[in-house]
């Protein structure tokens, strides 16, 4: 080929870029990854398949970056590689301040991909950063800990053919003074295993070492691990040379176990629970040691974590459930021709045509599940939010998650995240008092944010509470009339919050960093107004704020009553259905001129008409409504009457407004078994209108 | 801003030698042609799903292959010809503004290459079709005489307040 421009991107005049979609979406969930690990990781006693499996993130985005081009991205990730790698092998204490540094850099590194993926030319600055991960890395920033105090480890080597290969990693610390000790744990002999142990103490980094084996050993027949780290892998690996490591030489004992863990590991009461408490996973972890090299270790303990999804296009998920739907058409099609067929003569074609319809029915649901993505892909990002809001406002914040199972529709979840993050933003701000001022008020020092997502009926539902201050009425009151706004002392209070959502409001005693400026709940309205959802605020001085978010499922099954009015079928959700019955003659009661009320279980409802409200013709001389069906929406209830039942069936929802718009009083269409649509009622419209 | 200026920015599917196809389509005596990249694809009327409370020219919504697509008569809506509906209707599946909307005309007929040349602005004048919607008149050599072919700029005209079909629209 002519010129390459740029090596990375067409090694050997392969076109790399189809991959890039690949690379971008591992690397964010690797990132992702990385962060839930970091977040959760034991600063005291960080355990090595945790560093292991933290390593293992920058080191696959590095590899993957470099085979890319992105040179930033793999200068960054390489230098979160040495530090990380120095933090598996024990050569540094983990601190607080490294994680922090960790998740910044995993936060630059996913602005870096960004700017890659959006195809901008502005890289985020990384020099700073790189400078003080090198910092971190060469242990200056730790005065204290690892790096220069004698570790003890242990040093495993083969598999060898003969055991004297090794023996000259004795010369060589008889060579060099200053490297430490060195002790066999076999007595010089070759296990069975065709492994050889020793125990070295030694204050010199892992790579010195290895560099220093190699001269005898091959550099992947070399395995360093801690000597007594508190972890499963270790503690079952030295199982395996217990029984040829009963007598260790008293004479090659080191002079300095500073660690204090030499002999005693044997006996050490801390390790042999381990051991017991690792003996299930013992034998994966020995099978691993054997197979030895350090690299196959790695995968092997990494097993846990990876994930088991595949990657697929959401185009190719669409194109399939389009597809289905053709399917299920068909299949309805076939039956309704097959229906008048002789049961005996055509049994065999009949009973096709019904394995075929629970067939397609079911290929159906489990074709629609796949665009659904539980809500812990949105939720699982604010502890991490709570976590640095926390530490920056000086709070005592507490996140709860609840229902983060609830399944939602891909593209409305990541429509959503932004909105979100306003909220929970404004809650740990604006809402949770600070340590002090809880105390002051006879609450709980740390604070309470409780996220929570349900279904209810057709509709999402995602909470944002706090048990902070509460919005203050005379406050919002005070702002409002400062901005203008036309307010009365008497308004109800779900009058004075609606101010909130008014645009550039704010309550804030100051601007800070996090929120305050005003831009904000005006966005977040609109945002969700986009996505065809309402929100709610509802708040008590003192006690606490909740904004409710209310988002239509745009792509769900639900379980969907179909009913006829004049020609016309619509669809009823079912969760809001209460009950049905006949109407008799003088059931209905007229109140004022239009309204109609019809009493039920001692209790007046009132009634809409679905033919009045969808203006259905009539013909003459047709009969009119004569089923009643009490339908509930946001605790209230009406009665709708309808003309007939004609079933009960999931439905799979689809958006009128995505080549249409909105139109009152229906919440979607669906389509039904002979493939013509059918409208959704939306029963809160239904319980509005009739209320108002 | 000049008949021609508008024009040079609408033809926005002319091709390098300045000429563009159209898909030309009946509509009561008149023809109408529009840009072909728009048009997804033509399907017969079939059964709609009516919306309540729409304007008359709505007719419903259909499903096509799983999408739910908004069904509009150009006919109700121009008041042009007679908005009979049988076998013979024809419904043009278009892909206009993001969205795919379904455009009922009396038949579709031809589809065809026009050059610069072959197009002139059109003057104003008062119908019910405005005139902002029209990127110019055509002429069509039919046997001896000419023929009138209007075209219309359809992203322009479906995505139109009048039309109601999108949400801001309709606000």
């Amino acid at each position: 080929m002519g010129e390459i421009s740029n090596p990375g991107l067409q090694q050997d005049g392969f076109d790399l870029t189809q991959f890039y979609g690949v690379f971008f979406e591992e690397a964010r969930e690797n990132l992702a990854n990385m962060e839930s690990l970091l977040l959760d990781i034991d600063v005291a006693r960080p355990s090595n398949e945790e560093l292991n499996a933290i390593f293992r993130v920058a080191h696959s985005i590095k590899g993957g970056a470099a085979t890319f081009g992105f040179a930033d991205v793999a200068s960054l990730t390489h230098e979160l590689e040495t530090l990380l790698d120095r933090l598996r092998r024990n050569e540094l204490a983990l601190k607080r301040s490294m994680v922090d540094l960790l998740l910044e850099a995993g936060d630059v590194v996913k602005a870096q991909l960004a700017c890659y993926q959006s195809g901008t030319d502005e890289r985020p600055p990384v020099d700073a950063l790189i400078e003080r991960i090198r910092k971190m890395a060469s242990g200056q920033d730790a005065a204290s800990g690892g790096p220069s105090a004698a570790r003890s480890l242990r040093v495993t080597i083969g598999p060898l053919k003969s055991g004297e290969a090794a023996d000259g990693l004795a010369e060589l610390f008889r060579d060099i003074p200053t490297l430490g000790s060195i002790e066999a744990l076999d007595d010089g002999v070759l296990a069975s295993d065709g492994l050889r142990r020793f125990k070295v103490t030694t204050a010199s980094p892992d790579l010195e070492l290895l560099e220093l084996f190699s001269f005898h050993v091959a550099r992947e027949q070399v395995c360093i691990e801690s000597f007594g780290a508190a972890s499963a892998a270790p503690a079952a690996s030295a199982k395996a040379p217990a029984a040829g490591a009963q007598h260790p030489d008293p004479e090659a004992a080191p002079a300095r176990t500073t660690e204090g863990d030499g002999y005693g590991f044997f006996v050490d009461p801390k390790t042999l629970a381990t051991q017991t408490a690792a003996r299930a996973a013992a034998a994966d972890a020995e099978a691993a040691h054997r197979s030895e090299t350090r690299g196959r270790a790695d995968k092997a303990a990494g097993g846990a974590l990876e994930s088991t999804t595949l990657r697929v296009d959401v185009e190719k998920v669409d194109q399939l459930i389009n597809l289905v739907g053709e399917l299920v058409i068909t299949q309805a099609m076939l039956s309704q021709q097959a229906k008048d067929l002789d049961a005996v003569q055509f049994s065999a074609l009949l009973g096709g045509i019904t394995d075929l319809e629970r067939n397609s029915r079911h290929l159906q649901e489990t074709v629609m599940s796949i665009r659904m993505i539980p809500m812990a892909f949105v939720f699982n990002r604010f502890p991490r939010l709570i976590r640095d809001l926390a530490s920056r406002l000086d709070k005592q914040i507490e996140l709860r998650l609840v229902g983060e199972a609830t399944e939602m529709d891909k593209g409305l979840i990541e429509k959503i995240v932004d909105p979100l993050t306003h909220l929970v933003r404004n809650s740990a701000d604006h809402g949770i008092e600070t340590p002090a001022r809880r105390q002051a008020a006879g609450k709980t020092p740390h604070g309470t944010i409780t996220l929570s997502a349900a279904h209810q009926g057709g509709s999402i539902l995602i909470e944002v509470r706090d048990d902070g201050q509460g919005l203050r009425r005379e406050r919002i009151l005070d702002k409002a009339r400062e901005r203008g706004l036309a307010v009365r002392d008497d308004m109800s209070d779900a009058e004075v919050w609606a101010l909130i959502w008014e645009p550039g409001f704010s309550t804030a005693d100051q601007v800070s960093d996090v929120s305050g400026r005003g831009v904000g709940m005006d966005v977040v309205r609109r945002n969700i107004t986009a996505l065809n959802g309402t929100v709610e605020l509802d708040s008590a001085e003192g006690y606490g704020t909740r904004v409710t978010v209310r988002l239509p499922l745009t792509l769900a099954i639900m379980d969907g009553m179909s009913i006829g009015v004049g020609g016309e079928t619509y669809i009823l959700p079912l969760a809001s259905v209460v009950e049905s019955f006949q109407v008799m003659p003088g059931m209905v009661q007229s109140v004022g001129a239009t309204g109609r009320v019809v009493k039920v279980r001692d209790e007046f409802l009132p009634v809409v008409a679905l033919d009045d409200i969808f203006n259905v013709p009539r013909q003459d001389g047709e009969r009119g409504p004569e089923i009643m069906m009490i339908v509930e929406a946001e605790g209230r209830r009406v009665a709708a009457l309808v003309d007939e039942l004609l079933g009960q069936h999931q439905v799979v929802v689809k958006n009128l407004e995505t080549n249409y718009r909105r139109v009152p009083d229906i919440s979607g269409a669906t389509i039904l078994g002979d493939g013509r649509v059918a409208l959704i009622v939306d029963t809160a419209g239904l319980v509005k209108r009739a209320r108002h | 801003m000049g008949m021609m200026e508008r024009m040079e920015v609408r033809t926005g599917a002319a091709t390098a030698a300045g000429v563009s196809e159209f898909l030309t389509f009946k509509l009561g005596g008149e023809e109408y042609g529009i840009d072909i990249l728009k048009v997804q694809e033509i399907r017969c009327y079939e059964a709609v799903t009516r919306i309540a409370n729409a304007p008359a020219f709505i007719k419903g919504v259909v499903n096509l292959r799983g999408v739910i697509v908004p069904i509009v008569d150009l006919r109700v809506k121009f008041a042009l010809g007679e908005a009979r509906y049988d076998t013979f209707t024809v419904v043009i599946i278009l892909n206009v503004a993001g969205r795919v909307v379904g455009a009922v005309v009396d038949s579709v007929s031809d589809v065809m290459e026009l050059g610069e040349g072959h197009v002139k602005p059109a003057p104003e004048f008062n119908s019910l079709l405005d005139a902002g919607y029209i990127m110019g008149l055509g002429t069509v050599q039919s046997g001896e005489g000419e023929r009138l072919l209007i075209l219309v700029d359809i992203e322009r005209l479906m995505s139109s307040p009048d039309m109601g079909l999108l949400e801001r629209a309709a606000a």
